[in-house]
Order: structure tokens, then C-alpha cells, then sequence
């Protein structure tokens, strides 16, 4: 137990502390006084004014919009694919591994490739296609190979939560649907979905903060670009406070985000709790 | 007719993993072929980019980059590999490949000591406070990561562990998911193995190391399969805390490469898979321990 406290209290509780006493300072790493300035961090992000306040609301705009796009893909397409995958044929667990595969690849390979496919001049998607499409260079095109790529890549995580799940929802309800005379569509509706439930918000939950962290994605592939419309809040945080060394802005920034997320998961939980499952276990 | 569908009711063979899906097998001869159809096509866009990647790093600059593409290499030739690999080399690719080695082995092994001696604790010694403290870690899973970012540099720059591998290896190991993950598992285990030891005159340490972690091996597979990959992939840290070119790991150092050698795409593309294949032979290797420990993250969640 030792050990692990204080490494705990090192990285985990310590800079959760360090972090918030930061965002109250006017804190300067390359500076030699950090005088306390109270909210002034936080305000400054409110203030139309202020230096940071286009930067950052242009930051959490680009990841409202990658957030928004690519959740219904990746909670929709590994729903479909577990469903498909639940199915007993010879191979479903080789077809498993395969749709997982992409994801044990680090964001750095997959973005350095996805860079090089989708090449509007020398790329194998526009080779393909046959078409001419700036994939990288011009919105939406930017958007849309972002949100693919990430599909592409994390599918796979989904996927496996939800086959795990449809395997603990009890055979006999599909029996029961079936001597009912429900369609195939009947028992996704009725009994595959809310048996779901929990499952579902665990996937929603994880991927709205996953999304919220795109990072690597955009640097990697648009650069931020084009312009600066895929510069996400992580992207513009991180140089605010790793590059200009202004850390108590951008710790502000960071528990600002936090704090939206919040407010985000807590309206999701209530509003699937609206839902009233159809059965319980 | 040839139907090829299987008799109603037919159950998967006794011991088969994953033995109870509830549907049933596709049915009918068009249906089937459709279904497989379905597959291949899938199978060909999960697994091409991976492929590509390859073919890509075995072709000259000017096949790679030529329009139409080409699909085989016309010369296959190992000459990205060759450059980026040599010591002597504009970039010490094989450096970078063994720091990542070296973090994330660091990692893993740091994050199984610490995780199951903590995760033992919660689960099995009685304490004061044990509850509060498994709920505030416990809670720490759901605040986002980068929050922590900006504050660990500082911690790490007191520490004086900037541009070093431990910078790497220990702020993530205290996290909650692995304490979390073994101590539903350690819960799990039957009590009486630990009565009959303690009878036998074990203490504490005798019993979790010779009785709870030997009939842990399989959780704890996973969680080292887990803490491996993410470390030797993680991208947003060390871009940050490293500095030195000889000190980065593979995933900071392609970042350099990318910047270096805009459209020797070849070069590019073997820079990446020689970070890809560790992992992925990792999880040919392991991936039941993979999927199994994803599979658990999602239901105990």
C-alpha cells in the first residue's frame, strides 16, 4: 500500500491541489514571482478583452465540434459491430482481434499514416476513389478524416465493451421476444438496448471524454489546420502552458474543460436515467 | 436445395471460449455470403492501413509517392529501414526504440508492484479510512487526464526528472484503473485459500505473494499487457518532458522524423512501423488478456 500512496499523493492528489492553487496565481514558470491574482485566470478566459479568450473559446469550439461528430460514430458503428460479431460463426474471435487491432497502435503511427493516405495528391484514398478531395487541407474534408481516422482506430475499444455486454444479457429474454413474435428489430429495440443500459452510458461517458482529449490526431494530421479550425482546447491549453509557460492560465483552462465535461456527463446520466429500463435483472 | 443453415438449437462445442451468444448462426446460402462479404471488406479496411504502411516503407520514394499508386512494390528494397536503423544515422531511430522499450517495461513493473500491494490493502487488510480512500481513488478515474498535465510538469521539473526515462515511467503509475482492476479481482478469490494459509502460520506477505498472486496471474497478465501498450504509445507526454534527441521514445521521435523528412514518405512510414510492431506482436501474443481486461473495464465501470 505504501508504495502506491506515494506515488498517488506524487502525481495524482498533488497535482490536482498544485493545479488549482496555479490557476489562482499569475503563475510564470520562467518568472520569478508569482503573484496571487484570485479568479483573475478564470475571468480572463470570460473577458472578450483578454489575450486568451479568442484562443481558448476557438480551442473548445474546434473540440465541441470533433466531440460532437464523432461520438454518435463511435458509440453507433461498435454497437452494430459487437451486434454482428455476437453472432456464432467460425472466426468471430480472429474478427475481433482484427477490429482491435488498430487501436494497440499508438496516436503518433496512426497519425503519421493517415497523414501520408490522406494526401490529396499522393494519397491511396484519393487514389482510390479517383478523386481529388483536400482531405487535409479544407473544411469540412478536415473534419471528416479526423473523425474517420478516430473511428478507425478506437472502434475497436467500443466494440469489445459491448460484446461483453450483450453476452450477459440472458438468452431467455430473446426467447421469450421470439415466441412473442418479435421481429429482429423488435428485440434490439426492446430487449437488446435496455439490457444495455448500463453498458451504453459506460461507452457514451468514456467516449465524450475521449473525444474531449483529441490531441495528437490534429497535430499530427492538420497541424491544427486549416487556419487553426482543428486547434482543440488540448492543443491550445498545452502550448499555452507547456510552450508560453503561462501554467496558470493554463491550468485555469484545463479545470474550465474539466468542469464542462462534468456538466456534460451529469446531464447524459440524468437524461438516460429518464428512460426507464423495460426490465430488470 | 443447399441450405447451409445449422440445425435449430445447435449449442457451440462444450468449452469453447465465449460459448453463449444469443443469436443464432446466419442463415441461408446468399445471406451467408453476404454476411462474409461483409467481413472480408471490413477485415480489408482494418487491417489495409496496417499493410500499406509496410508496403509503403519497402518502396523507393519516387513508387511511393506515384500517381496511381502502385499496390505491390515494384523493387522491394529495405533502404528506410537500413537508414533510420544504422547508429550512425541523422536520427538514432534504435535509441529512441530502446528508451521506449526501457519506459515501458520501467512502467509495467512499477504499476504491477504498486497496484497490487494497494489493491490487496483495499481489498483484503482492515484499516481505518479504507473506504474513503477507495472512493477518492476510485473517483480519480473519472477526471479527465489532462488536468494533470501542467501540474506534473512542475512536480517533475522539482524532481529533477525532466528529459529522463523516470519522467516516463512513474506519474501514471498510480493509476486507478490497475488498483481498481485487481482489487475486483482480488475480491473475487476465494477466502478460504487465505484461511488455510494463515492456519499454516503465513503472515500477510507470505499470503499475497505465494497465494493471492499466483491465482492472480491472469488479471495480472492483463493489467501488464495494458500498462505496457499505453506507455510505449503515449504521445502528449513526452513531447513535452523530453527534450534530448537521444532521450525521446519512438512515438516523440516520429514526430521529429516527420518534421525532418516532410515527403520521404518511405522513411516516414518505417519510422512507424518499427513502432507499430512491438505492440502488435504484443497483442497477437496477448490479446485474449487484451479484450478480456477491456472487455471488464466496460462492466465494472
Amino acid at each position: 500500500m505504501a508504495p502506491f500512496l506515494v506515488i498517488f499523493a506524487t502525481f495524482v492528489l498533488a497535482p490536482a491541489v498544485l493545479g488549482i492553487w496555479m490557476s489562482l496565481h499569475d503563475w510564470d514558470f520562467m518568472l520569478p514571482s508569482r503573484p496571487f491574482v484570485g479568479l483573475d485566470n478564470y475571468l480572463a478566459l470570460f473577458d472578450s478583452s483578454s489575450a486568451v479568450f479568442e484562443m481558448f473559446w476557438h480551442g473548445m469550439r474546434a473540440t465541441a465540434i470533433f466531440t460532437v461528430a464523432s461520438v454518435p460514430f463511435l458509440v453507433a458503428i461498435p454497437l452494430a459491430l459487437a451486434i454482428v460479431l455476437n453472432r456464432r460463426f467460425p472466426g468471430r474471435t480472429v474478427f475481433r482481434a482484427v477490429f482491435f487491432m488498430p487501436y494497440v497502435l499508438g496516436v503518433a503511427v496512426v497519425g503519421l499514416l493517415f497523414r501520408f493516405m490522406l494526401d490529396p495528391n499522393i494519397g491511396i484514398v484519393n487514389g482510390l476513389l479517383g478523386t481529388s478531395i483536400p482531405w487535409i487541407t479544407a473544411q469540412p474534408w478536415a473534419w471528416i478524416s479526423l473523425v474517420a481516422m478516430t473511428v478507425w482506430w478506437t472502434l475497436g475499444f467500443n466494440t469489445i465493451i459491448y460484446l461483453a455486454g450483450l453476452q450477459d444479457i440472458p438468452r431467455e429474454l430473446y426467447d421469450a421476444a421470439k415466441v412473442d413474435g418479435a421481429s429482429a428489430w423488435q428485440q434490439f429495440r426492446h430487449v437488446t438496448l435496455p439490457g444495455l443500459r448500463t453498458v451504453q452510458l459506460f461507452v457514451v461517458t468514456i467516449t465524450i471524454l475521449a473525444s474531449a482529449n483529441m490531441f495528437g490526431q490534429a497535430l499530427l494530421v492538420t497541424n491544427g489546420g486549416p487556419g487553426d479550425s482543428t486547434r482543440t482546447a488540448l492543443i491550445v491549453m498545452l502550448a499555452e502552458g507547456l510552450e508560453s509557460f503561462r501554467m496558470g492560465s493554463a491550468a485555469a483552462m484545463s479545470y474550465l474543460l474539466a468542469i464542462f465535461l462534468g456538466i456534460v456527463s451529469i446531464i447524459q446520466v440524468l437524461a438516460m436515467r429518464e428512460r426507464r429500463p423495460r426490465w430488470r435483472s | 436445395m443447399a441450405v447451409l443453415t445449422r440445425p435449430a438449437g445447435t449449442r457451440p462445442e462444450p468449452g469453447a471460449p465465449d460459448a453463449q451468444p444469443p443469436e443464432r448462426a446466419p442463415g441461408g446460402l446468399v445471406r451467408q455470403g453476404m454476411f462474409w462479404l461483409f467481413l472480408l471488406v471490413l477485415t480489408v479496411i482494418f487491417i489495409g492501413p496496417i499493410v500499406w504502411m509496410f508496403l509503403t516503407s519497402i518502396k523507393t520514394n519516387p513508387e511511393a509517392t506515384a500517381v496511381p499508386p502502385t499496390l505491390l512494390p515494384s523493387s522491394p528494397t529495405f533502404a528506410a529501414y537500413e537508414g533510420l536503423l544504422r547508429l550512425d544515422g541523422a536520427y538514432p531511430v534504435l535509441r529512441w526504440f530502446l528508451n521506449s522499450l526501457l519506459a515501458a517495461t520501467l512502467h509495467m513493473a512499477l504499476v504491477l508492484a504498486v497496484a497490487s500491494t494497494a489493491a490487496y490493502a483495499l481489498a483484503r487488510l482492515h484499516f481505518r479510512g479504507r473506504g474513503v480512500l477507495f472512493v477518492v481513488i476510485v473517483s480519480t478515474l473519472f477526471v479527465p487526464g489532462f488536468v494533470f498535465l501542467i501540474p506534473n510538469y512542475l512536480i517533475i521539473d522539482r524532481l529533477g526528472w525532466l528529459d529522463t526515462v523516470w519522467a516516463l515511467a512513474v506519474p501514471g503509475a498510480a493509476g486507478a484503473f490497475g488498483v481498481f482492476f485487481l482489487r475486483q479481482f482480488f475480491a473475487m478469490l476465494p477466502a478460504e485459500l487465505e484461511e488455510a494459509a494463515l492456519i499454516d502460520g503465513a503472515n500477510q506477505w507470505q499470503i499475497f505473494t505465494r497465494v493471492v498472486l499466483p491465482n492472480s496471474k491472469p488479471a495480472l497478465a492483463t493489467l501488464a499487457v495494458l500498462s505496457f501498450l499505453s506507455n510505449w504509445n503515449d504521445f502528449v507526454w513526452p513531447i513535452y518532458v523530453l527534450f534530448s534527441p537521444e532521450r525521446l521514445t519512438l512515438p516523440a521521435g516520429l514526430r521529429l522524423l516527420q518534421g525532418a523528412y516532410t515527403t520521404d514518405y518511405p522513411v516516414i512510414m518505417a519510422g512507424a512501423f518499427v513502432a507499430s510492431v512491438p505492440v502488435l506482436i504484443l497483442f497477437l501474443f496477448t490479446q485474449r488478456y487484451v479484450i478480456e481486461g477491456v472487455s471488464r473495464s466496460g462492466l465494472k465501470g
